[in-house]
């Protein structure tokens, strides 16, 4: 059994006076442990929502979560506000895009550290320093001891990022969510994060679910994919099958508009007509067909089931041919 | 070569930063551009890349005196802006157009996009009647790729690769020779920022505009892009033809960044070597001393590298590095090692030495 099983997540926002809106539309995916799974899609497909969902953060107010969530033996949907933060302090880890945020700006950094290993994990304040200095030299801060007592806005981007990704490892988590980490930084301190995450799900065999729009990310990091369109998976595959031979008209579009360091310069890039904004909804048709170069009829009438195919998931009437 | 439309010439934008009760003494300074010199020939398309913060846009704006440069001149088209006043500064504007990341924020909410390509175009005396005035701004549309009735809609109404074509549409209108887009793609979708890199592209063939795109995406620099500049903390450490430079980066910060970028292939990502950079970006208000990159540079010697400032200097046709240990670097007759890293705190200052 998977560690994480995500299934049938739906989630609906609900206003008064508006249609109920559908962000997260049928979900469904597994982690293993060491795992590391990839969530891409461009703005509004729903990465966040499915991931808030997954770890009972969306406001309490307004929407309705269905399907299910099971992390081992427990179905995380039932639980309630507090048997899930005691969850979040111990299983379960999150990583925002934007570390300001997430951080207490008037709190020092490593009184937020050992608040996590009192609270989560009973260590007396001593210990608790000893251990917090000890991960934040893990996750590359330079000088560790000193940095404890500063604050937030002390640190620069790449360091705070740093500083959440401690006190996310200060509950040794299970599974790991990483909401794009590295979207608001350098490609240089990118690149050190995505190392540093690396590292972590090969030496603690911790699972991670990478949410990103970055498909190079994806490339390098996650084996394997969930690629999200209008809320609905359209292809999964494992990372090579999916970069070799995309399937879904929309993975295989968004690779071809994408210019790539490597690849011979001159030629024109291939887009994507149009944007979400042409979305029509998944009932009684594919939400992509206005943009599709592969729509046929049927695209505008029946919707598409999710099926397997050779080690893949895709859900389109008429995937892009397999070359060779 | 023909005379360039643009030369940029040592020039240094300086911050002051200012304490104190009533703001009124300097403490220091962040040196956001210091000292930089590049030519844009007719007709190019300048690609100019670095990490958050090194000065791009600050250079941007420097070039069409948007904001004052504290040193150097930039000369558009043999004329030194830096002499133009008033009238003559306008007129020369219309000339150098600018295009923003954020096409919201750059737009007024509560202007139709007909009224938003008119208020230019009227500036600069360059509507002509009615008549002539609604050819031109469908010929605009047509171009840009919006349909007509685009004209009496507000900027809300558009998703967000249709407004950064109301921006270009908008600098179109002045008829510029140059164009400055400043991340003109990175606040959009990645289906859609091809749209908006091919409609630049095909702009630039249709009214022969000169470009000097500001971007933070490598990939996406390197594809538009006839050569590159690239920045660090204020300054150019290399430039050279968009292939030159991804084929053969010589400056230590340029191989870094470009091993950093990920690309979309496993087969690739798989076999690469990443220069993974330690420690944090210094803070542009208390710059290092000599090479600007030897506190974070795989490749620092003890000698030169933290005293002396390198210059830009041609090392092959058209390839200039700002390296003292260049060609040493490229033959291999120096390794890589490993850096510790330092503390950097952002907003460090370094104290001004006439700081009361
Ligand atoms: N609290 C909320 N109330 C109403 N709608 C919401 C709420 N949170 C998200 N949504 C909507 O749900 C959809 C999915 O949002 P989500 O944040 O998951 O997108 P995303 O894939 O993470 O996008 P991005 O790449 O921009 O972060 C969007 O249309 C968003 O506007
Ligand atoms: N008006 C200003 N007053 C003071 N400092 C400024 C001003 N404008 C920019 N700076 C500073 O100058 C430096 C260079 O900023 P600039 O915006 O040019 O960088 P950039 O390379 O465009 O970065 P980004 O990729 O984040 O857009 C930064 O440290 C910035 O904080
Ligand atoms: S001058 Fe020295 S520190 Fe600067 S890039 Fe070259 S080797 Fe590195
Ligand atoms: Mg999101
Ligand atoms: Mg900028």
């Amino acid at each position: 059994m998977a560690l994480l099983e995500v299934r049938d997540l739906t989630v609906q926002f609900r206003r008064r006076g508006e249609e109920p809106f559908t962000a997260v539309d049928g979900v469904s995916f597994d982690v293993d442990p060491g795992q590391t799974i990839g969530l891409v899609g461009e703005s509004g497909c729903g990465k966040s929502v499915t991931s808030l969902a997954i770890m009972g953060l969306l406001p309490r107010k307004g929407n309705q979560v269905t399907g299910s969530v099971r992390f081992e033996d427990t179905e995380l949907l039932s639980l309630s506000q507090s048997q899930m933060r005691d969850r979040r302090g111990r299983d379960l880890g999150m990583v925002f895009q934007d570390p300001l945020s997430s951080l207490n700006p008037v709190v020092s950094i490593g009184l937020q550290v050992t608040e996590v290993l009192e609270r989560h994990r009973g260590m007396a304040r001593k210990a608790a320093m000893v251990e917090a200095t000890e991960l934040l030299d893990k996750v590359g801060i330079p000088d560790p001891g000193r940095r404890l007592s500063e604050y937030p806005h002390q640190l620069s981007g790449g360091m705070r990022q740093r500083a959440l990704i401690a006190m996310a490892l200060a509950c040794r988590p299970r599974l790991l969510i990483a909401d794009e980490p590295t979207t608001a930084l350098d490609v240089t301190i990118q690149a050190q994060i995505l190392a540093l995450l690396k590292e972590l799900v090969t030496d603690t065999g911790t699972a991670l679910i990478m949410i990103t729009h970055d498909l190079g990310v994806v490339a390098g990091l996650c084996d394997e994919v969930n690629v999200l369109y209008g809320g609905r998976v359209v292809e999964r595959a494992a990372r090579h099958e999916l970069f070799a031979e995309p399937r879904h008209p929309y993975t295989h579009g968004l690779l071809a508009s994408i210019p790539r360091l490597d690849a011979p310069r001159g030629e024109k890039l291939v887009p994507i007509k149009g944007s979400v904004a042409d979305n029509i909804p998944w009932d009684g048709a594919c939400a992509f067909a206005p943009r599709c170069p592969n729509a046929l009829d049927t695209c505008t009438q029946v919707t598409p089931e999710q099926e397997s195919l050779a080690n893949r998931l895709l859900r389109c009437h008429n995937p892009v041919e397999v070359t060779a | 070569m023909s005379e360039p439309l643009v030369s940029v010439e040592d020039v240094k934008v300086h911050f002051p930063i200012k304490r104190g009760v009533v703001l009124d003494r300097t403490i220091g300074y962040v040196y956001a551009v210091d000292g930089v010199s590049l030519t844009i020939q007719r007709g190019e398309t300048y690609g100019l890349v670095g990490e958050s913060g090194c000065g791009k846009s600050t250079l941007g704006r420097g070039m069409l005196r948007l904001v004052e440069p504290t040193g150097g001149r930039v000369v558009f088209d043999g004329t030194d802006l830096s002499a133009l006043r008033g009238e003559n500064l306008r007129r020369m504007r219309r000339r150098m157009q600018m295009v923003f990341q954020d096409p919201l924020s750059s737009l007024d909410p509560r202007q139709s996009v007909e009224s938003i390509l008119v208020e230019g175009m009227r500036a600069h005396e360059l509507d002509k009647g009615r008549e002539e005035t609604g050819k031109q701004l469908r010929e605009l549309l047509s171009a840009v790729g919006l349909p007509s009735t685009a004209l009496r809609k507000y900027p809300h109404e558009f998703s967000g690769g249709q407004r950064q074509r109301i921006g270009i549409a908008r600098a179109l209108a002045v008829k510029p020779d140059l164009i400055i887009a400043d991340e003109p793609v990175s606040a959009l979708d990645v289906s859609v920022q091809a749209q908006v890199v091919n409609l630049l592209e095909d702009l630039q063939e249709q009214f022969g505009l000169t470009y000097l795109v500001i971007a933070h995406d490598l990939a996406v620099v390197r594809h538009i892009s006839d050569r590159v500049g690239v920045m660090y903390l204020g300054g150019l450490v290399e430039e050279a033809g968009s292939d030159e430079l991804y084929a053969e980066p010589l400056h230590p910060y340029t191989k870094a960044l470009l091993s950093a970028v990920p690309v979309p292939d496993p087969l690739v990502e798989d076999r690469r070597e990443r220069i993974l950079l330690t420690g944090d970006l210094p803070s542009p208000a208390a710059p290092p001393t000599g090479c600007r990159f030897h506190t974070r540079c795989p490749w620092r010697q003890a000698e030169r590298c933290d005293t002396e400032r390198p210059v830009l200097r041609e090392i092959l046709g058209g390839h200039r590095v700002a390296c003292h240990f260049a060609e040493e670097i490229r033959d291999g007759k120096i390794r890589p090692h490993e850096v510790e890293p330092v503390l950097v705190h952002p907003d460090e200052v370094l104290i001004a030495p006439d700081a009361g």
